[in-house]
């Protein structure tokens, strides 16, 4: 008993005193540790190409040709002296900044594509292009989350409106012949998931995990139920949805290598660019912000203040499902086509990943999806040139990587403080 | 110990409850859960079954065509919806518990051993993850963690050459083990990290799946030699789960093996100091923690026993349901089934076990529904998730019913404080 009371007192003195955090230059010198072996001890020999435009861009870019040996000693090398500066950073107990561990990683990465590339081509604006396109969903769902759980209620259903809105988008796209008409179908079916999150977590005050669990479960079931009994019966009429063709933005879409991948893009991902500026300048700079931020800090105090707790809770969860509605149109309007069973495979936990991962901030949840969805690229890509490294690592990498975030190596996270938790007026 | 009741039992009645650290809420909404009272589940699955039934008429060709005329005809198409209706809760009747078309009791009674058979891997994985609960852990993480099991058990199953009976008994050790790691793993990284065991578990699931998919299409590791799908070698016949009731029937030992492991959850956390703690813990981890409980001990204790469980079900799996040999989807989405079961049986031990065997005659009869009136089995998932909805919200349920709202007080009745005065 008194062990646990001196655990319990040393810990909450560690919080406040200033300490030394030896997590960063730790995580650093592990991945500099891999990158030697995988790297050096394991080199190849050969030249790695970096394609950096496509025969059909009006600029021409020349491709970069790296000596693949050559250039992964030298990227080690940079490694090592970035884990050298962190662990003094943390000897002079100091923040390691967090655009080192960006840089490091990129480095890191660099240095993976040459080893990965040796006697290929990687082609640079396929990779970044295929990385915006499979982040879109997962971004609208990031979305969705930040300002559900900002608001006060954890939501895990992000999956159940991604998969809710590729549904209704694709049928009812489908049956209008219209793709417009499918956007705002799947904003409702993401708002409709949305009121039965709320209305559980809000009114019934059930476990708000629970409630999110077993609506992306009813979700599934559902939408593969009507697919079979509904879609499939008249797949031409039902579920063949007109798509949204590319859109290239004059002048912009010519700009070298940015050009072709963020703007020759569907008009989903020019929401998107749109949806997560408007986000995150509604978040921090408007009343709307603060007050949706209030009640998810401490919604005691809001009351206070007067403003309804409940209401607010329950319009943003909407707005929400309205948002990750919107992503999960994307698979049906923006990419596949058609509705199939369970299409978004997993990217709503995904998008719960990036919203963790990203603090609870748009700008940085919008950030780590990205992250998720190069790594999925990445495999597609890597696939095709054939490297040494079995795709379902890559595969992989997301969700350790995650797991490392939210073990803190990389960084103390902490949620709104009331998310989670119902708001009972006493 | 006593002093918990003295601090614990006065505290709630006050009317302040701004006592400093507050009880989670969520462990408060468990423990409501699991006070709800019998007739609401028991309405709670019949309202989801007529939503089923909405949902099933709605689709049925012949309803929409009768509805066409319905002014004209209204009985038309209140024919057509009831025999949709009928023709497809009959099929999952005969599926599940007794097929008349059957001429003797022998073969009639197949499908309740399907029942079983089915219900078998769901009560151990569901087991598993009513223990988490009972702590306060959601363990989401039962597709991980039968993965992992059932690559430890199909492994010592496959590759070794052991007498009968202890072979068995290895692979069976081996995949609990091997479920246990991966949950002990989560509990590990809770207690230490803080991290919260949702993303963990997720996060996990993913991770198990890519390293086994990679180790079934490696040759040398788990897939079979010679071939180039990514799939295991058959078990050898000395580590498969027996018939109990002869080879007319699919139900195997693994049956026994869940009762024993129900009985042992029982046991656990109704008779044992251990699981004493884990309900302490789980009402009020403060209070639990004041009272001198290690909570993060019981964390980690608690997440391994919950991974080997859900291991357990693995096992099932692998060397009783598909002993041809298993590939990724070994699991069968069991992981999550295991969670409405958990949540449906309020996690106690035996409430578990009729929860699963309901669930295991929804499957059963949900296939024989598919094969012999064409509605996809989805629908079973919808009813199954309604029911979870409808039980973790008992005034909703009072509502449709028209049946009285239950009083306030009830819900936040704590267990813990009565246990301890008991003693």
């Amino acid at each position: 008993m008194t062990s646990t009371t001196a655990e319990a007192s040393v810990s909450a003195s560690l919080e406040t005193a200033t300490i030394k955090s030896w997590k960063a230059p730790i995580a650093y010198a592990i991945f500099s540790l891999i990158a030697i072996i995988l790297f050096v001890v394991n080199g190849r020999d050969g030249t790695s190409r970096f394609r950096l435009s496509s025969d059909a861009d009006v600029i021409q870019l020349p491709a970069i040709d790296a000596p693949t040996r050559l250039t992964c000693v030298v990227v080690v090398v940079l490694l090592l002296a970035i884990t050298a500066y962190a662990t003094w950073l943390s000897s002079q107990a100091k923040r390691v900044p967090l655009w080192l561990t960006i840089i490091f990683a990129a480095a890191f990465m660099w240095a993976f594509l040459t080893w990965a590339a040796a006697g290929e081509s990687i082609p640079v604006t396929g990779l970044l292009l295929g990385t915006v396109a499979l982040s879109a969903p997962l971004i609208f769902g990031s979305l969705g989350g930040v300002i559900s759980e900002r608001v006060g209620v954890v939501n895990v259903a992000i999956e159940g409106q991604l998969l809710a809105g590729a549904f209704l988008s694709a049928f009812v796209a489908s049956v209008t012949g219209n793709a417009w008409v499918g956007l705002v179908a799947a904003m409702v079916a993401g708002v409709l998931v949305s009121f039965l999150l709320a209305a559980f977590s809000i009114k019934y005050i059930v476990d708000q995990v629970i409630v999110g669990v077993v609506l992306n479960v009813l979700v599934a079931g559902l939408t593969s139920f009507l697919y079979s009994t509904v879609l499939t019966s008249n797949t031409p009429l039902f579920n063949s949805p007109p798509r949204f063709p590319r859109i290239n933005i004059p002048i912009l879409s010519e700009i070298p290598i940015l050009g072709p991948v963020l703007f020759r893009q569907t008009v989903i991902i020019y929401f998107m660019y749109v949806a997560v500026i408007v986000v995150w300048w509604a978040l921090f700079h408007t009343k709307w912000g603060l007050r949706l931020r209030a009640v998810g800090e401490h919604p005691q105090a809001a009351d206070t203040v007067g403003i309804k707790v409940n209401a607010t809770r329950f319009w943003n969860v909407a707005l929400a499902g309205a948002i990750a509605g919107f992503g999960g149109a994307y698979f049906t309007l923006g990419s596949v086509g058609g509705f199939t069973k369970e299409m978004t495979a997993g990217a709503g936990f995904i998008a719960l990943a990036a919203v963790i991962f990203g603090r609870w901030d748009p700008i940085r949840a919008t950030l780590a999806a990205l992250l998720f969805g190069f790594a999925t690229n990445l495999q597609n890509v890597l696939g095709a040139i054939g490297s040494g490294v079995p795709s379902e690592f890559l595969l992989m990498l997301p969700y350790v990587v995650t797991i490392f975030a939210v073990a803190g190596l990389v960084g103390y996270v902490r949620g709104p403080a009331a998310s989670g938790k119902p708001y009972i007026k006493a | 110990m006593s002093d918990t009741t003295a601090t614990t039992a006065p505290s709630a009645n006050e009317p302040q409850k701004a006592a400093k650290p507050e009880t989670p809420r969520s462990n408060q909404v468990l423990s409501e859960i699991l006070n709800g009272n019998f007739v609401i589940t028991i309405l709670a699955v019949v309202f989801a079954l007529i939503i089923g039934a909405v949902l099933i008429a709605v689709t049925n060709e012949d309803v929409q065509k009768a509805s066409g005329y319905f002014f004209a005809a209204p009985g038309d198409t209140l024919g057509a919806v009831w025999q949709a209706v009928s023709g497809a809760y009959g099929a999952l009747f005969q599926g599940a518990i007794y097929n008349f078309r059957r001429d003797s009791f022998v073969d009639g009674i197949k499908p309740l051993t399907d029942t079983l058979t089915f219900a078998t891997p769901l009560i151990a994985a569901a087991l598993g993850i009513g223990i988490a609960f009972r702590v306060g852990l959601f363990n989401i993480g039962g597709r991980g963690q039968m993965l992992i099991a059932a690559a430890c058990a199909g492994w010592v199953g496959f590759s070794f050459e052991l007498p009968w009976g202890v072979h068995l008994v290895i692979a069976v050790v081996a995949g609990i083990a091997g479920g246990a790691i991966w949950g002990g793993l989560v509990g590990f990284l809770k207690a230490r990290t803080g991290a919260h065991e949702v993303i963990l578990t997720i996060m996990l699931n993913y991770v198990a799946f890519y390293l086994i998919s990679w180790m079934l299409r490696t040759p040398g590791l788990l897939q079979a030699p010679g071939s180039v799908n990514p799939k295991s070698p058959p078990m050898m016949d000395t580590a498969v789960f027996p018939d109990i009731l002869g080879p007319k029937y699919n139900l195997h030992l693994g049956f026994v093996f869940v009762i024993a492991a129900t009985i042992f959850a029982w046991w656990l956390l109704n008779r044992s100091s251990l699981g004493f703690q884990f309900r302490a813990v789980g009402e009020n981890p403060n209070a639990a923690r004041v009272a001198g409980i290690n909570v993060k001990n019981t964390y980690v204790q608690a997440m391994l026993i919950s991974g080997g469980l859900v291991g357990l079900a693995g096992v099932m799996q692998v060397l009783g349901t598909v002993t041809t040999g298993f590939s990724a989807g070994i699991d069968a989405g069991i992981g999550f089934d295991a969670i409405t079961v958990a949540l449906l049986g309020r996690s106690r031990p035996w409430g578990i076990f009729a929860a699963g065997v309901l669930f295991g005659a929804f499957k059963a009869g949900g296939f024989a529904m598919q094969a012999a009136e064409g509605i996809p089995i989805d629908i079973v998932t919808v009813v199954q998730s309604l029911i979870v909805l409808f039980i973790a919200a008992p005034p909703l349920i009072r509502a449709v019913f028209f049946l009285p709202q239950g009083k306030k007080s009830t819900k936040l009745k704590l267990n813990v404080s009565k246990e301890v005065a008991a003693k």
